[in-house]
């Protein structure tokens, strides 16, 4: 039951922050903290993109091998981006190798996913199946250092990468698509709330005021005016 | 090379021109230039039409990048009926607004109007061209927020403009991230976006996540076309927003809100989906009050804009009708409610716009008498109310009748029977709003004499254009009627996995 529980971390904020969104939108009257509201919301949103996306342990989508060497400036930055725990849990490519042949290669295309969905029916989530947990919940990537294949290990020690290359051609990442999908989402999330709080701002100037209740007793008279005429 | 370009042509053009647009001055130049692209993009989707109707269904792959990889375009002829509609409406609906939007906008935002007017018609275009399903969120976003704005315009001369446009942004917003949370889930559960490949891999599955995801994708369109305990964004976005982005949005956003319905339920889910009786059932008894109670209200309004907004809300109600019997007579049915219906809200509309622009009001009191004093605006007027109404030899006709006729041949979980008395008697209500409006302006002597100010040419000649469809779509009916039945058809092989559309 609890490793039901913790192995949902990530649903668990998404679902929480939903609610909360969706309950500020509702209840508030002031239309700047109704816009938060919807931030909340669409965060909540963007976090479940992001976790669908996540392959425990997993890398960022690069290509190794050759290339290793050439995009050396490039590796460090995303290794950095992509987590800072796995620093100091850089390994030997040998232990990494190993480590990645017990575990289910993420494919671009997702076919993992594909077989996942269909295989464990009640699970939601992305991750091989022998690596239940999700790395956001450090506790877990702590115990699972094994499973890790760090960009980093490389990046800082390019003579064992060369040998490595060949050991390591199916590399453990996690799929791009997810969050190239929420970074469009969240450009589009951006600009709703700024043409939300323009609006807000002209309605401020129009009413003198941005609280819903005041708003709506205004439109009402309007309308009662409007109707006596 | 402009032939191979074709599906995509209509959807890039406008997003091109308007920037171009925006930096052009506050005179009449943005607005004919807004005009003349939607022209060509209206010309490209009557090709692009034509073509499908010649040779099946269109694929382009953005950038050349092939399917599942890439973002597809497909077209299909339902596609191609409700894009070339789109187009159309914005050929005519762009050089009335050059006129109209002069008194009704702050003169120094004309220009930004009409380069949010062409994204916003862009972004429609968009939804109805693409074959990915992400891709329909992000042009639904491009579409919708560009509508915030164009409603938020109507500001100069109605204040409440602002609340409604931001009751539409709060609630607008919220249907879409449901969509987008839909969608989630479903990449989650099949790994791929493109509306082929989706409904591949969901054939035969039925679990949780799957429902859910239905339920949040349906439950976000619901939300963007107005389905009936979603509507409540609708009617005061559509009095408030100045006249043409009314009549443009009345004949538009919420089709090709029914249109990305129809792919997802036929396209992406299909029959094979359990699920879904559940959620036709569930359309029909949805469609029928918000036909109901949309009438209803319609009936107590004092301000016109609003009787035919009110009037919208039903009408999605017919439309949903159509889809849940889930026949091709009633999807077809539902096609052809969707091009006559909005044929009759832009002549509507464009008609009240003329008023407003002749008498400076839209409320019932300053249509009292009308009819003498402009008669072919009034004409216009009762034209499209009586093609609102349905009355034979308009195109409210065709369409109601096809329905009832959908109705009597579909086995449901609603009595038919029950199905067509409804019908029959919105339709009633739909006589007494309609005809409170004809009496006042044709059997009531004018109050005082407000001031007329004539109403320009360009306002004219695109409502009775619009005015002269009605008429028309009602007497030569059977080439729509047909092309409706083959993309019904279609969409339905599709559902039912036996080829068809993709």
């Amino acid at each position: 039951m609890l490793e039901f529980v913790l192995a949902r971390y990530n649903y668990w904020i998404v679902i929480i922050l939903m609610m909360t969104g969706l309950y500020i939108v509702f209840s508030r009257g002031n239309l700047v903290k109704t816009l938060i509201g919807l931030n909340l919301f669409q965060t909540s949103v963007f976090i479940f993109y992001i976790t669908v996306g996540k392959v425990v342990g997993g890398t960022a989508p690069i290509l190794v091998g050759d290339y290793t060497g050439e995009s050396h400036g490039d590796d460090h930055d995303t290794g950095k981006k992509h987590s800072g725990e796995t620093h100091s849990d850089a390994l030997s490519s040998e232990d990494a190798a190993a480590a990645i042949r017990g575990e289910l290669t993420n494919e671009l295309h997702a076919d993992g996913n594909d077989h996942h969905g269909q295989g464990t029916g009640e699970s939601l989530h992305l991750a091989p199946e022998n690596a239940g947990r999700n790395d956001l919940f450090s506790g877990t990537a702590e115990s699972q250092g094994g499973a890790y294949i760090t960009r980093e290990s490389r990046a800082a020690d390019p003579h064992h990468a060369e040998g490595a290359a060949e050991a390591m051609t199916e590399v453990l990442y996690s799929n791009p698509l997810p969050h190239v999908l929420i970074l469009t989402a969240i450009v589009v999330g951006v600009a709703t709330t700024a043409v939300g709080l323009a609006i807000a701002v002209r309605i401020r100037e129009a009413y003198g005021t941005v609280e819903e209740d005041d708003l709506d007793d205004m439109d009402n008279k309007a309308q009662l005016a409007e109707a006596s005429f | 090379m402009f032939v191979n370009d074709l599906p995509v042509l209509p959807v890039i053009l406008p997003l091109i021109a308007a920037p171009i647009c925006l930096l052009l001055p506050n005179t009449k130049l943005p607005g004919m230039f807004a005009s003349l692209i939607a022209a060509v993009a209206a010309f490209a989707s009557v090709l692009l039409l034509l073509q499908v109707i010649d040779s099946g269904p269109l694929t382009y792959n953005m950038g050349g990048w092939a399917a599942p990889l890439g973002i597809a375009y497909r077209i299909d002829l339902a596609g191609a009926i409700v894009m070339t509609l789109v187009a159309t409406m914005a050929a005519f609906t762009l050089p009335y607004a050059i006129n109209s939007v002069e008194t009704e906008i702050v003169r120094s935002q004309t220009s930004a109007f009409f380069a949010m007017f062409l994204i916003c018609f862009s972004g429609l275009i968009g939804v109805v061209a693409t074959g990915d399903a992400f891709n329909v969120f992000v042009f639904l976003e491009i579409s919708s927020l560009s509508t915030y704005t164009l409603v938020a315009l109507g500001a100069k001369h109605d204040r409440r403009a602002l609340t409604a446009a931001f009751t539409y942004l709060i609630l607008g917003t919220i249907g879409a991230t449901f969509f987008v949370i839909g969608l989630g889930l479903l990449y989650q559960m099949t790994g791929t976006l493109n509306m082929l490949d989706l409904h591949e891999r969901l054939d035969g599955q039925d679990n949780k996540v799957i429902r859910a995801a239905f339920a949040f994708i349906l439950t976000g369109l619901g939300l963007k076309l107005a389905m009936f305990p979603l509507h409540r964004w609708l009617p005061n976005a559509y009095t408030f927003a100045p006249s043409a982005v009314t009549a443009f949005l009345a004949s538009t956003a919420t089709k090709v809100a029914i249109y990305a319905m129809l792919r997802f339920l036929f396209t992406v889910y299909g029959f094979n989906f359990e699920f879904m009786n559940i959620a036709f059932t569930f359309f029909i008894i949805l469609g029928m009050l918000g036909m109901f109670v949309g009438s209803l209200i319609a009936v107590f309004r004092e301000d016109v804009k609003m009787i035919f907004a009110y009037s919208s809300v039903a009408q999605i109600g017919y439309m949903l009708l159509g889809i849940s019997f889930a026949t091709t007579a009633g999807v077809s049915a539902a096609l052809v409610y969707v091009v006559n219906h909005a044929v009759t809200k832009a002549a509507l509309f464009m008609a009240i716009g003329a008023v407003f622009y002749a008498m400076g009001s839209q409320r019932m009191a300053a249509f009292r008498g009308l009819a003498k004093r402009m008669p072919v605006t009034c004409g216009a007027l009762i034209v499209s109310g009586l093609a609102l109404i349905g009355v034979p030899l308009t195109a409210g006709f065709i369409s109601k009748w096809l329905l009832v006729q959908a109705a009597f041949d579909t086995v449901l979980a609603v009595p038919s029977l029950l199905i067509v008395l409804f019908i029959v008697g919105t339709t009633l209500l739909a006589i007494a709003y309609v005809g409170r409006l004809v009496w006042e302006m044709t059997l009531r002597e004018p109050e005082g004499q407000v001031e007329i100010k004539p109403v320009p040419r360009l306002m004219l000649v695109p409502m009775l254009a619009m005015a002269f469809l009605c008429i028309y779509l009602g007497i030569d009916a059977d080439w729509l009627v047909n092309l409706s039945r083959t993309a019904a058809q279609q969409l339905l092989d599709t559902g039912l996995g036996t080829g068809g559309a993709f």
